[in-house]
């Protein structure tokens, strides 16, 4: 077990994420970040509490589910059997900038679940892509818009992302 | 020329003379000629050592489905079943399509059971025409014709001033009548039993009052007509009232007699659990409580035949929904083996009263001269091997249908010859005439 | 990157025969499940993809509209397929069985069955002859377990619990698929159920369930927190149970009368379509305290979620 980033570095990641966000948005255009269940859910309200303050105006955030469009659905999962849950998304996307919160960008193909369901939520001005660590290893033609630490470990192992809000604490480890 | 058959060192078991010891029995012709230790050599000598010398077998409860039903069952694959379990008589039941109520009927079914050369063939006739419980059947000329019995069995006589008049009229011609025990207001449209199964299945039930309301009835006009000759035979009784029913009616002795078939003694409505329809059969399986009154009443001497009540249906009707398909069991040709399972096994009796109960007890409520193995009695006599344990396999069976829960049971006792009136009409491992 | 969990819990039925069989955990997720659907519904695309591809076939032997949209809805807002298959049959079952006809369907290429049928134990016939998963949309008067899930959707949703609440379930229990699947749910999530209803309309055996028995529904009222009120199928009462619809209603109607011994804050249901002035009065029935919209509108996230829930375990067990 390796570990690649610590509470203080995952912090910077956020603020970093946050500047590079406002510098690239026009301004008058609303933005929102929406996180995937359930790691991207937590980033997506550090980042979203942020961008508020940063932007002087509130920045809503969500949780997004995206079993439903997940493409494994109908074959065999093995042990881990996908939950369906709520998505909460208290606001209108249409024309809006949404930033798409997870915690590990990998194969891409949650990112491309996640398109198609707020696709199906209303129509967004654009989406961007902020992950906290991005991976090599993409299986479908997606790149984040804004990632944190970039990393190559080889296939096979595991980036485990543990956050203070679900796991009492704020790490990243490589197993 | 005489032909002789001799059956050497078998346990000859013959309760109706009271006999049960290891001796030979020597049959001339149709007839049985001797019992004892005989020396004299014959044309055909049988050894029966290790095994039980009975009379033959009687079920005095099958539906063989013909005429009518011909894919299900016919008398000639029914007889071939019943012979094969050492059955040599058979008593078929009237609710055929259209049913046995007419001397003619009840000639069709001797004929079809001469040709067919197996076992012997006798048919009761139904109680009312068409067994719809209004108009007396006729019962004197089917009499004549040698219906053993009448009985509308798949309905129950409804009204009581019908089946009033039904034992009256029959007390002319010293005649049984069996009745299948069913209050149709009580059973309403019931496909089990009534109870916490029914409940939670979402099955209509079928109460057990519908049987002992019924049987009650029939008491009590059978005590109103005890001084007339009459005999009353209640068919495949079912329930703990019931037996309390027949009891009390035996006390005061009325001539009132009983069948149990062996599906009531070895399963309860918990079987339907599964809507598996091959547990559908009416009377409906009842409780474990209601199975042991019925054991005790076997062992109290309450019970005067077990009988099969062997009811073929085919695979597409069995495999309907539970509500749709038709009631019954095929068991004939296992038979002997699940008496041995629910009553020699356990310790409720022993082989000559399993025998008695199988033979002459059932041939007296018929009225037949058959039964036992006394000098110069027809000679019907049945070959058991007790220790032979066997599988049951309903894809061997001879009866053209399957509907059968057994399938797959281990059970011990097996026939392994029949010889039905002096002539050798099945032999296991061997041919069959 | 799944939550870790103290106990991983998997879905393992291919068919839904009834709540009868079912634990708490697993009604629990269905429950869990439904709720992820229900948003679905309100947003501007009404439809999910998880069962793009997939042939759902409404096979119906019995009459029923609102079951049978419900299912038809929840199918389509999966991306499902639907095929609709009603027929009237006799209990003489001459021509061809309920088999041939799920066999025809099974080799048109079928996943999964939602079968209404006027016996009791067929989706269980059916389970055991086809591959298709089975879905239980009302069998005889022996469950209904989808109409028993979404009712415990409903209270669960407005109460937080079912734990601890008394819930009367009122009129034909004899006859009732619903109060038997209302009855396994409800007790099984930890509920007390009293069954209501004239004596002859009470089953056999009910003391061997896990409920108490009321005939008095002025005794029971006071003291629930939901009362169920059965439509009078007057196609399956048997004989004469009660002798007039007027002396039922005196004894057996929820009318505003006897809502006035309520608790303030009962729920109202009624599996629909409500017999109006029969089992219930018309105030009652569209009050403050009637739930019965949002059973309908909860039904159709519950069957989805079934409909989703089945055709998951079928993937995995391929």
């Amino acid at each position: 077990m390796k570990k690649i980033l610590n509470p203080e570095q995952i912090d910077q990641i956020i603020k970093d994420l946050t500047i590079r966000i406002i510098s690239e948005t026009p301004p008058g255009v609303d933005i929102a970040a929406i996180g995937i269940r359930s790691r991207g859910e937590i980033l997506a309200q550090r980042l979203s509490a942020q961008l508020s303050k940063k932007l002087g105006k509130d920045v809503p955030s969500g949780i997004l589910d995206i079993t439903l469009y997940r493409d494994d659905l109908n074959s065999p999962q093995g042990t881990a059997q996908p939950q369906v849950r709520t998505t909460e998304i208290g606001f209108d996307i249409d024309d809006k900038i949404i930033i798409l919160v997870d915690d590990v960008l990998y194969t891409g193909r949650s990112i491309r679940a996640a398109m198609d369901a707020l696709i199906d939520l209303g129509r967004p001005k654009a989406i961007k892509l902020a992950v906290l660590v991005d991976r090599v290893g993409r299986e479908l033609p997606i790149q984040a818009d804004y990632a944190g630490y970039k990393t190559d470990v080889e296939p096979g192992k595991l980036v485990q992302v543990f956050l203070s809000e679900s796991d009492g604490k704020d790490e990243v480890v490589i197993e | 020329m005489n032909s002789e058959l001799l059956i050497k060192n078998g346990r000859v078991i013959d309760p109706a003379n009271g006999i049960d010891k290891k001796c030979d029995v020597l049959i001339v012709d149709e007839k049985i000629a001797g019992l004892g230790k005989i020396e004299k050599s014959a044309q055909k000598v049988i050894d029966a050592t290790d095994r039980i010398v009975a009379p033959g077998l009687i079920d005095i409860h099958v539906h063989f489905r013909e005429p009518g039903d011909e894919e299900e069952e016919t008398i000639a694959s029914g007889s071939a079943a019943a012979v094969a379990a050492g059955f040599t008589s058979v008593v078929c039941m009237p609710n055929t399509n259209p049913p046995i109520e007419n001397e003619t009927d009840v000639e069709y079914i001797h004929r079809k059971g001469r040709q067919t050369r197996k076992t012997h063939v006798y048919t009761m006739g139904a109680i009312t025409k068409k067994r719809e419980g209004v108009e007396l059947a006729e019962m004197g000329l089917m009499t004549e014709a040698g219906a053993v019995g009448f009985t509308d069995d798949g309905n129950g006589v409804q009204h009581p001033a019908v089946m009033l008049r039904a034992l009256k009229y029959a007390s002319m011609f010293d005649v049984v009548i069996a009745q299948h025990c069913q209050d149709d207001g009580f059973a309403g449209n019931g496909v089990m039993n009534a109870g916490f199964h029914s409940t939670v299945l979402g099955l209509p039930g079928m109460d057990a009052l519908a049987e002992e309301a019924m049987l009650w009835r029939d008491i009590q006009l059978v005590r109103k007509l005890r001084h007339a000759k009459i005999r009353y035979h209640a068919q495949h009784i079912s329930t703990a009232r019931s037996v309390e029913l027949i009891r009390a009616a035996r006390k005061d002795a009325l001539p009132v007699t009983c069948e149990v078939t062996p599906h009531h003694l070895l399963f309860t409505e918990e079987c339907c659990a599964d809507y598996d329809t091959n547990y559908k059969v009416n009377p409906p399986l009842r409780t474990a409580n209601d199975v042991e009154a019925l054991k005790q009443a076997i062992a109290d001497g309450l019970v005067d035949a077990l009988v099969t009540d062997h009811a073929p249906h085919l695979k597409s009707e069995k495999e309907l929904e539970f509500l749709a398909a038709p009631f019954g069991i095929a068991s004939l040709e296992c038979a002997l083996g699940l008496y041995v399972k629910a009553l020699i096994k356990p310790g409720i009796m022993d082989w000559p009263m399993l025998i008695k109960l199988m033979t002459v007890k059932p041939a007296k409520i018929i009225g037949v001269d058959k039964g036992t193995l006394g000098v110069g009695k027809q000679a019907d006599v049945t070959i058991i091997d007790p220790n032979a344990e066997y599988k049951i396999d309903v894809n061997k069976f001879r009866s053209k249908s399957r509907n059968c829960p057994y399938h797959g049971w281990t059970v011990t006792g097996r026939v392994e010859k029949t010889i039905v009136g002096g002539e050798i009409r099945f032999e296991r491992n061997g041919k069959s005439k | 990157m799944a939550l870790k969990k103290n106990k991983q819990f998997r879905w393992q039925r291919k068919h839904l025969l009834g709540l009868r069989e079912l634990n708490a955990e697993e009604i629990t997720y269905i429950l869990d499940t439904a709720k992820g659907f229900e948003q679905i519904s309100t947003r501007a695309v009404k439809k999910a993809p998880p069962l793009r591809g997939k042939l759902v076939v409404n096979l119906f032997f019995e009459d029923s509209t609102r079951t049978r949209n419900s299912f038809t809805l929840a199918a389509s807002r999966l991306s499902a397929d639907i095929i609709e298959f009603t027929k009237k049959t006799s209990s003489v079952s001459k021509g061809e069985t309920l088999l041939d006809t799920a066999k025809n369907l099974e080799a048109m290429g079928i996943d999964i069955v939602v079968i209404r049928h006027t016996a009791g134990g067929v989706p269980k016939f059916l389970s055991r002859s086809i591959n298709a998963c089975v879905v239980n949309a009302g069998d005889g008067f022996c469950e209904h377990p989808t109409q028993g899930l979404l009712d415990v959707y409903t209270i669960r949703k407005i109460k937080g619990t079912l734990e601890g609440l008394k819930i009367a379930i009122v009129g034909d229990i004899a006859h009732s698929r619903v109060a038997r699947s209302d009855m396994w749910a409800m007790t099984k999530l930890g509920a007390e159920v009293i069954f209501v209803g004239p004596p002859t309309l009470i089953p056999a055996q009910v003391n061997r369930l896990p409920v108490s028995v009321s005939y008095s529904l002025d005794e029971v009222i006071e003291k629930v927190d939901v009362i169920n009120m059965l439509r009078i199928q007057f196609e399956r009462l048997g004989g004469n149970p009660f002798p007039s619809i007027r002396e039922y209603s005196h004894y057996f109607g929820l009318t505003v009368e006897r809502m006035k011994k309520a608790k303030p804050d009962i729920l109202v249901m009624h599996p629909g379509p409500i017999n109006r002035g029969l089992e219930m009065e018309s105030e009652v029935a569209d009050g403050a305290n009637s739930v019965i919209l949002q059973q309908v509108t909860n039904g159709v996230a519950v069957r989805m979620a079934v409909l989703f829930l089945v055709n998951q375990a079928a993937a995995q067990s391929h």
